[in-house]
């Protein structure tokens, strides 16, 4: 396949805006190609957009569809020769999920977090979702064997936990949610910082971090742990936010990327003391983040309209039903963690709601570096995926956030910086925040970027850069972004303005890290003794079989990478 | 000996059998309660595929009876699709398929089950754990309208009353069980406390001691539905000083005056004790599949029950896409039945409405429906013949294993076998 | 009249043509005060009425049950007696139902004869 002519975003490799033709072969970027050429002649040019946490497969995401018949009556789409039947709007059924990411040009999204002990639900949803590549981060904060392990200051066993936790799970990387709360969660309480001890273990959330992040590191796995901070969603949480990111600036990275990704740092960013004195610390955060290199983020942006929160912070979605009268679903996991499900509707004239949505826009205009900034809404906590275009409009126009700034409650006037920010981001940052920064914050090498090798993935948008502005035009932006010209997956073109052409499986992404065996020794007599005694399912039947990943794209890590092996098979440029 | 075998009878999904194979048949299984070692040991099958002509069952290949168990779904406007529990999810995604191309409408045994259960959720989500959160944790245990001693034999020993875990290391001895029910069963006999309700007044107890738990045991008067208020003060306080404490409800709830507003009712109350201590709730699903395909049909239409896919895309609206109502209301043209046995378990006059339309049958095992159909198609038994993905009633996602060879094909096989059919006789 | 799950219900409902499904769905469970009111003590058969069919099953005793309350193992002689109305949300009545228990001389039919109205001619 061969994309004529279109305006070239791939600022991986240093290309921003040059008009150039791509070609694919063998469903990868080459040099030369043959076969049909889609013209893209003066369109704008990217690589397939890159979701790097967002929640789309397994139990609570199913959960979320179960309670919510609701949701499920907005957004229905019958069948035609192409695709199945579609519902849903913040929990869209498994082939929506495939098919609205597509239209808008991505093709790659990773489930946010999943117990290892039910990953199976979790690929067995994965496995449903067409053309999309995907993987799964998996949950480490509150499992006994981690806790224990933390506690008797056991890392390489702990690294071995995190191997075969992998493994067992066909995961892709270290989720960390409200570390050890998942497990005081167990018995109804929750911990209120980095130094409270978690009940029953003897660990502060404290050292499960830092020990999670060395174990990490250890493996040299490809993305960095993943982090939930405690407190979240409360009035004044962004002191545990700057102190859990202190407590790991002298984690040494085992790759060139960061040493810890934060997850929808939108939720962590607060300050006051109570909802009354609520307000913005966005440009706090964004100034650690300026004047560090450690850490990512990723904004988890929320939007006016219906949500559906879904974490494994147990704990918050309690409080939550309970401050909104709201329908609440839990679900405990023995010995590893929690996770529950509230709906909920962002008001623009609430208060609290008004200033969040503002807050996310901060993170990513004060933030001066997009290589650290990752564009999503926590689908669907913040708001549904099919909003990005939403999000990047209001990044790229001053004048449309003057417009909303106006409809939204007046305290994010007084409450937040919002209204004096005029920076404006340009195709380039957004490429980054959407593709380029996620696949390398990832360390998804093929993603993200248009050099030789890499996947042909591949999104070209209705919209002329050298000729629109951005910023007066971001009514067209929105509507180019919510569907995509062309979307080509791996070579093969699936999307054509809105219509799903093509719906061919993708590649489910995991992790296969080797340890020293002694430790793995070590590890297997503990879990045999945790099966025997406390689990509910057999060892044998625990571990996700081969069955349920039909596409495997396997990165091994761990003692099986060679020493001194170069990670990266291509330079990637970095804009200073 | 095969071991850690999972048992393919009831909710309880246990994975801990073991499984004597010799001569590529089950010749002994150890572990498993009276239900999952009958299964497993088997009965007389179906031998070979049927079709009714002249109301006798005749002979026919499989070529024949996916042939025309397709015409017959074809033709019909409305054809229901049932039952789903007893197989696996690979199956039952291979349904979904076949109901989508098909304009049907995919209905499963919850509608008869626990399908209040899913409705009550609806209204208030499910304070749930996993079992294992049970067996390690739970100091109070309540069976409310259920039976486990008869319906989940294991239930108690592997994840429950008897269950020993790291907090619970007294196991039994350690914790306080109660019974709810309408009559003193085998479970109550072992229970701390029985509490007998008169029937049908599950919503009024539960309201009232919702009401006390609220704080506001005065408005409620001095006996709720025969039972004096001091014995609901006495629970309720039993319920709040528990250090976690579970609730296990069954049709007792959903089959009774005020169906899923019982479980609404109950569901709402353990949401509230969260304010007290650890509380959860759990249902418990009768077959070892019916969780699954609830979760499968949620992940492929957005419902886990009374899809309708006749308009081509999917519509849920319990007590009109539920098959009984479909059924009632002579709505439904044609009938798949499989891995149930409606004709045992619909009432009477719903089974006769179902008598008057072409039904299609896949199960290895003869029951009253078979008595009914017009296309017969033995299958193999999914967990013994053939592999698959089933749910516990937790929602924990483990793999059936296959055990011994077969002659039969599996759901999954039979069902792609009407769909390619399907497809030909559209093409 | 109150249906639901039994041991031997459940042992037998992958051969429920065989004798042991159908003798036991069609046992119905009385209180001994209620057996004795009726003379039935030493056992016997009883007709079991509801606005919705009427089906003769035999007797056994159940010391668990209250006075008034018949208990019948869920399957195709409860459900004789259970009525379509699901009440708007899918779900018959399969609990609760308003009978009428009177002894009586008649035989309990087998499986093929409970359903042999239904079958196709």
């Amino acid at each position: 396949m061969i994309i004529r002519g279109g305006i070239v975003y791939d600022p991986a490799n240093g290309i921003y805006g040059e008009e150039m033709d791509l070609f694919i072969e063998g469903g990868r970027i080459a040099e030369e190609a043959a076969g049909p050429e889609l013209d893209a002649s003066g369109l704008l040019v990217m690589p397939g957009g890159v979701d790097a946490h967002s929640h789309i497969a397994g139990t609570k995401v199913n959960t979320g569809r179960i309670m919510r018949p609701d949701d499920s009556r907005m957004g229905t789409e019958p069948r035609n020769p192409v695709c199945r039947p579609c519902t849903g709007y913040t929990v869209p059924n498994c082939y929506a999920i495939g098919y609205r990411y597509a239209r808008m040009g991505y093709t790659t999204a990773f489930e946010a977090a999943t117990p290892i002990i039910n990953a199976r639900h979790t690929h067995e949803e994965l496995e449903e979702i067409p053309i999309l590549d995907k993987g799964a981060l998996t949950l480490f904060g509150s499992n006994w064997t981690v806790l224990e392990c933390v506690r008797d200051k056991d890392l390489a066993k702990l690294a071995a936990y995190v191997a075969w936790g992998l493994r067992a799970s066909r995961g892709y990387g270290v989720k960390i949610v409200n570390p050890g709360g998942g497990e005081a969660w167990g018995f109804g309480a929750n911990v209120k910082g980095l130094y409270d001890t978690v009940p029953n273990f003897d660990v502060i959330p404290a050292e499960i971090i830092e020990s999670l992040a060395k174990a990490n590191e250890m493996l040299g796995l490809p993305h960095s742990i993943h982090l939930h901070f405690n407190n979240l969603g409360k009035p004044g949480n962004y002191t545990t936010a700057i102190e859990t990111l202190d407590l790991l600036k002298g984690v040494q990275a085992s790759r060139m990327r960061q040493v810890v990704h934060i997850a929808h740092m939108q939720f962590s960013a607060y300050g006051g003391t109570g909802w009354k004195d609520f307000e913005s610390k966005g440009p706090a955060i964004a100034d650690y983040f300026n004047r560090h290199s450690h850490a990512t983020m990723d904004l988890g942006m929320v939007l006016f309209g219906p949500a559906t929160t879904m974490t494994a912070d147990g704990p918050l979605e309690y409080a939550n039903s309970r401050l909104l009268h709201a329908k609440w679903a839990n679900c405990d996991y023995e010995l590893e963690d929690s996770s529950g499900v509230v709906p909920l509707v962002y008001g623009r004239k609430m208060p609290i709601n008004a200033i969040q949505w503002a807050i996310g826009l901060e993170l990513a205009l004060m933030t001066k570096d997009p290589w650290k900034v990752i564009m999503t809404t926590d689908h669907p906590n913040g708001a549904p995926f099919v909003n990005y275009p939403e999000v990047i409009a209001l990044l790229m126009s001053r004048p449309k956030r003057e417009e909303e700034i106006a409809t939204v409650h007046e305290l994010v006037k007084s409450r937040t910086a919002l209204p004096t920010l005029e920076r404006e981001m340009d195709w380039t940052d957004i490429a980054v925040m959407t593709r380029a920064g996620p696949a390398r914050i990832l360390g998804l090498e093929d993603k993200g970027h248009l050099g030789k090798g890499a996947d042909g993935d591949v999104a070209v948008y209705n919209l002329r850069p050298d000729e629109i502005d951005p910023s007066r035009d971001h009514a067209l932006v929105k509507a180019a972004l919510a569907k995509a010209r062309y979307t080509i997956k791996g070579g093969t073109l699936v999307a054509r303005d809105g219509e799903i052409l093509s719906a061919p499986p993708g590649r489910t992404y995991w992790v296969d890290a080797g340890v020293a065996e002694a430790d793995a020794n070590r590890l297997m007599a503990d879990l045999k003794d945790k099966f025997d005694r406390y689990y509910s399912i057999q060892i044998s039947n625990y571990m996700v079989q081969d069955a349920y990943i039909s596409h495997p794209n396997v990165i091994r890590a761990g003692l099986q990478v060679r020493e001194g092996e170069d990670r990266s098979s291509h330079a990637l440029a970095r804009e200073a | 000996m095969t071991e850690d075998v999972l048992c393919t009878f009831c909710g309880c999904l246990c994975d801990d059998l073991r499984v004597e194979v010799a001569d590529g048949r089950v010749q002994k299984v150890r572990g498993a309660c009276r239900l999952g070692a009958s299964k497993i040991m088997g009965h007389d099958r179906i031998k070979t595929p049927m079709i009714r002509e002249d109301g006798v069952l005749r002979e026919a290949t499989y070529d024949q009876a996916c042939a025309r168990a397709a015409q017959i779904l074809l033709k019909a406007k409305r054809p229901v699709l049932y039952g789903w529990a007893s197989t696996s999810c690979e199956a039952d995604r291979k349904g979904i398929l076949l109901a989508e191309e098909v304009g049907g409408v995919m209905d499963t045994t919850a509608t008869v089950c626990h399908g209040p259960s899913i409705l009550g959720i609806e209204e208030k989500g499910l304070a749930g754990a996993t079992l294992g959160q049970v067996k390690n944790r739970a100091d109070l245990i309540i069976f409310w309208g259920c039976n486990p001693a008869e319906a989940h034999p294991r239930h108690a020993l592997r994840y429950s009353s008897n269950a020993c875990g790291r907090f619970t290391p007294e196991g039994r001895s350690g914790r306080k069980v109660m019974v709810v029910d309408v009559r003193e069963t085998r479970s109550a006999k072992n229970a701390d406390k029985f509490l007998r309700l008169i029937p049908g007044t599950d919503y009024e107890v539960i309201s009232a001691m919702r009401m006390i738990l609220g704080g506001k045991a005065d408005v409620v008067p001095e006996t709720v539905a025969g039972l004096p208020k001091t014995q609901l003060v006495e629970t309720v306080e039993i319920m709040k000083n528990a250090r976690f404490g579970v609730i296990f409800f069954g049709l007792g709830m959903t089959h009774s005056r005020g169906r899923y507003k019982n479980v609404d009712n109950a569901l709402s109350l353990v949401a509230e004790l969260n304010a007290f201590t650890k509380f959860v709730v759990m249902a418990m699903r009768g077959h070892y599949n019916v969780a699954g395909i609830g979760q499968v049909m949620a992940c492929a239409s957005g419902y886990p029950m009374s899809v309708d896919y006749s308009r081509g895309a999917p519509y849920f609206n319990p007590g009109e896409t539920t098959i009984c109502d479909l059924l009632n209301r002579k709505e439904a043209d044609a009938a798949l039945v499989i891995a149930a046995d409606p004709a045992s378990n619909f009432p009477r006059s719903t089974v006769e409405a179902l008598a008057e339309v072409p039904v299609i049958q896949i199960d290895p095992f003869e029951n009253p429906t078979t008595l009914l159909a017009d296309v017969v198609i033995p299958s193999a038994i999914a967990g013994v013949e053939a592999e698959g993905t089933a749910y516990r009633m937790d929602g924990m996602c483990l793999r059936l294993r296959k055990l011994v060879d077969s002659e039969f094909p599996s759901d999954e096989a039979i069902l792609q076998r009407i769909i390619d059919n399907v497809r030909r006789l559209r093409a | 009249m109150i249906s639901g799950r039994t041991l031997n219900q459940g042992a037998s409902t992958e051969a429920k043509m065989g004798l042991a499904f159908g003798e036991e769905t069609s046992t119905c469970a009385l209180s001994e005060d209620d057996l004795s009111v009726m003379g039935l003590s030493g056992g016997g058969n009883v007709l079991i009425a509801s606005p919705f069919g009427r089906e003769v099953l035999r007797i056994r005793a159940d010391k668990g049950l209250p006075s008034g309350m018949v208990f019948i193992p869920m399957g195709p002689w409860a459900n004789s007696l259970v009525g379509p109305d699901t009440y708007g949300c899918g779900m018959p009545n399969y609990k609760g139902v308003e009978v009428e228990v009177t002894p009586t001389k008649e035989p309990v039919k087998n499986i093929r004869e409970l359903f042999a109205a239904l079958q196709r001619i």
